[in-house]
């Protein structure tokens, strides 16, 4: 779950970490009366996206009249497909020094990472990757968390000795937020030192592991129902699914499997129009839920099940593939390969419903292909 | 010989008596599986398959001399039956479970470590040595005894793997899936340690997937020619977009590592055959093997 902007910023400062004051707004009245009361401002849009300023949706206003229109000429843009409803109007900061500071978990160390850069902003990524000596880093004990020492080697290491009063409580601040909501990601970028000295939030990202959503049901973030109608359909069936551009509907179980099928699919010289894992033990209604979800998408000419069942049954895979071809009444060609866990049952149950099973992954792929060109059934 | 599972391990499952865990009982049961207890808290004393089901792990543990468990516990708890297992002397803990969220399972994998216990999971397929043990849900009618050991990221795809090769007559001696998750317990570089040093096992297959870089970490750190083995590897995920997830929470790429073409090439330099497709991964284990293998060997 990702959140918006101002979202994070009310987290930030109820953890004790510092924010501009702002004010949301839906209307540029709204932004005005914002504008009024803070003074200088900067109108933000509010997406859950990256590359807000370079799209033109971040913009300064100095009075009331000002921001009223930079609200009016940014909300009702679309950014990367996310129209925006809502700017968020802070207290314009005098930013002498941009600085990075963020949280993520680190596969390879297989530990939580503190990245901390006197080098913040907009290029962090590319500051990354050609001087990587200028990014600092601590994978903290995940059972005590970082200790104050181990904080402020981060912060000599980063640079940043003379601020280390400042930032020491501010980043054990930020390692308690990201735990208390199992952040994937907890960025403060730009980390802003301003004129007087103090360090404050200019903007703020978060994102909770959806693993650990069960301990987090009162939170809502970010609206994604702009997304693609389809992407944000499947994620109210709770499918993983992923949009791509080919005419190729795939389900499969078990992500390498689909990313194998993808594969295949372009090796046979077609190309898939999504990614959806049923994932592991999945019953007939997810698999009816798959199918139904792909017959809506008017991108799909053609749908490849591939199946390999272990924790997945065969015989309920059939089941759910029989009853929503039927009840779809599916025009669209749909080539089906199973085999594994109670695969007798289901290839018999599907031969039943004349639907002939392919010996292979790849001869599944191929027919497809085929028969989406053709447009045979 | 064979590696982490063998006819000897004495296995203990927790979780047994949930939906999974008893069918998956039951298939590793009926592989020749020594399934000697099950733990299910509140439910100790009782019998399922006619195994004794234990409150604890401790308290199976005592009875029974269990030295290897299955994890089927719902996500929530499962990272708490990971380190009950390692606290109670567990030597090898395969967590099938999938979706535990990340930071309980950095605890776990912390806690696992000091413990000196190997963890293969979670979000895995399991192990399986042909014809002696299974810990997990590979299909059990799809393995077949011999010399190929096999390695992998993907649940499904290592199936497809085996039935391949089986299919062709080229046999296993174990297949171990380490799981998809970005926070694992062994990694490639471990279990291809132990391919290394176990005298059965005459060629491995590595089959790995976009995201991380343990396949990186891999090809570097442990093969080469220092190996002594032929290495057979495959890459999903090639046509992957960049920068979306795939479902797996570790298929994510990240820079320039992580990419197919990364994990393809730093295979290639420590002198592995990267294979385009399965079936050619089970043609190049079998003629590493010296096996022309083909469909007549069905």
């Amino acid at each position: 779950m990702k959140f918006l902007e101002y979202q994070v910023k009310e987290r930030f400062k109820a953890a004790g970490i510092p924010v501009p004051d702002g004010r949301l707004a839906r209307t540029p009245d709204e932004a005005a009366l914002a504008a009024g009361a803070l003074g200088p401002v900067a109108v933000k849009a509010q997406v859950p996206v990256g590359g807000r300023g370079k799209a033109g949706g971040i913009k300064l206003a100095r009075t009331p009249m000002d921001a009223k229109r930079a609200a009016g000429e940014i909300l009702g843009m679309t950014i990367k497909g996310y129209p925006v409803r809502e700017v968020w109007c802070e207290t314009a900061q005098e930013i002498t020094h941009e600085l990075y500071l963020g949280l993520t978990l680190d596969r390879d160390a297989r530990k939580p990472v503190l990245i901390l850069s006197a080098q913040g902003g907009m290029e962090i990524e590319e500051v990354a990757e050609h001087h990587p000596e200028a990014i600092a880093k601590l994978h903290p004990d995940p059972w005590r968390g970082p200790l104050p020492f181990e904080v402020r080697d981060l912060i000599f290491r980063a640079g940043l000795g003379p601020l280390q009063a400042q930032l020491g409580p501010l980043i054990i601040k930020l390692y308690a937020l990201a735990r208390t909501y199992d952040a994937l990601t907890l960025e403060v970028n730009p980390l802003a030192l301003t004129r007087d000295g103090g360090l404050v939030a200019a903007d703020g990202k978060l994102e909770i592991d959806e693993n650990a959503m069960f301990r987090h049901k009162d939170l809502h973030g970010a609206d994604e129902s702009d997304e693609d109608p389809i992407e944000a359909e499947a994620k109210r069936r709770k499918l993983t699914y992923v949009r791509l551009d080919g005419s190729i509907g795939v389900i499969g179980n078990g992500a390498g499997l689909v990313m194998n099928t993808l594969d295949l699919v372009q090796r046979e010289g077609g190309r898939a129009a999504n990614f959806l894992d049923i994932g592991g033990g999945a019953k007939a209604e997810v698999v009816h839920s798959a199918l139904e979800l792909l017959a809506s998408d008017p991108q799909v000419k053609g749908i490849l099940i591939n199946i390999f069942g272990g924790i997945t049954r065969g015989d309920e895979v059939a089941h759910g593939i029989i009853d929503a071809s039927r009840e779809l009444n599916l025009k669209l060609p749909l080539v089906v390969r199973m085999t594994g866990t109670r695969e007798e049952e289901g290839r018999r149950l599907l031969q039943e419903a004349g639907i002939t099973p392919e010996a292979s992954a790849t001869a599944a792929a191929r027919r497809v292909v085929e028969l989406a060109a053709t447009g045979q059934r | 010989m064979s590696i982490l599972v063998s006819r000897a391990s004495r296995v203990l499952v927790q979780g047994l008596t949930g939906r999974e865990g008893s069918f998956h009982t039951e298939q590793m049961k009926s592989y020749g599986t020594n399934v000697v207890a099950g733990v299910s808290p509140g439910k100790g004393g009782t019998t399922q398959l006619g195994v004794p089901i234990y409150d604890t792990v401790v308290d199976a543990r005592r009875d029974t001399r269990a030295d290897v468990s299955g994890i089927f516990v719902p996500a929530p708890f499962a990272a708490d039956a990971i380190m009950e297992a390692a606290a109670a002397g567990i030597g090898l803990i395969v967590c099938i479970t999938e979706g535990i969220p990340l930071y309980d399972m950095v605890r776990a994998r912390a806690f696992v470590e000091d413990a000196g216990v190997r963890l293969i999971g979670p979000n895995c397929p399991g192990i399986v040595t042909a014809d002696e043990a299974k810990v997990g849900i590979i299909p059990n009618h799809i393995n077949r005894a011999g010399s190929v050991g096999i390695v992998s990221r993907s649940g499904t795809l290592t199936y497809e793997v085996i039935q391949g090769l089986s299919q062709a007559g080229v046999g296993q001696t174990t297949s171990v899936g380490i799981g998809g998750d970005p926070i694992l317990g062994l990694s490639f570089k471990e279990v291809l340690a132990l391919f290394k040093a176990d005298g059965a096992t005459r060629a491995v297959i590595l089959i790995g997937e976009i995201g991380g870089s343990d396949e990186e970490a891999a090809a570097e750190e442990v093969l080469g020619p220092g190996f002594g083995k032929p290495v057979i590897g495959f890459i999903s995920g090639r046509t992957a977009p960049p920068g979306k997830r795939m479902g797996h929470a570790g298929a994510i790429i990240s820079g320039n590592m992580g990419t197919a073409t990364s994990k393809v090439q730093a295979l290639q330099r420590a002198g592995a055959q990267v294979c385009d497709t399965i079936e050619e991964v089970v043609a190049a284990a079998g003629a590493a093997l010296g096996q022309p293998s083909s469909a007549a060997h069905r």
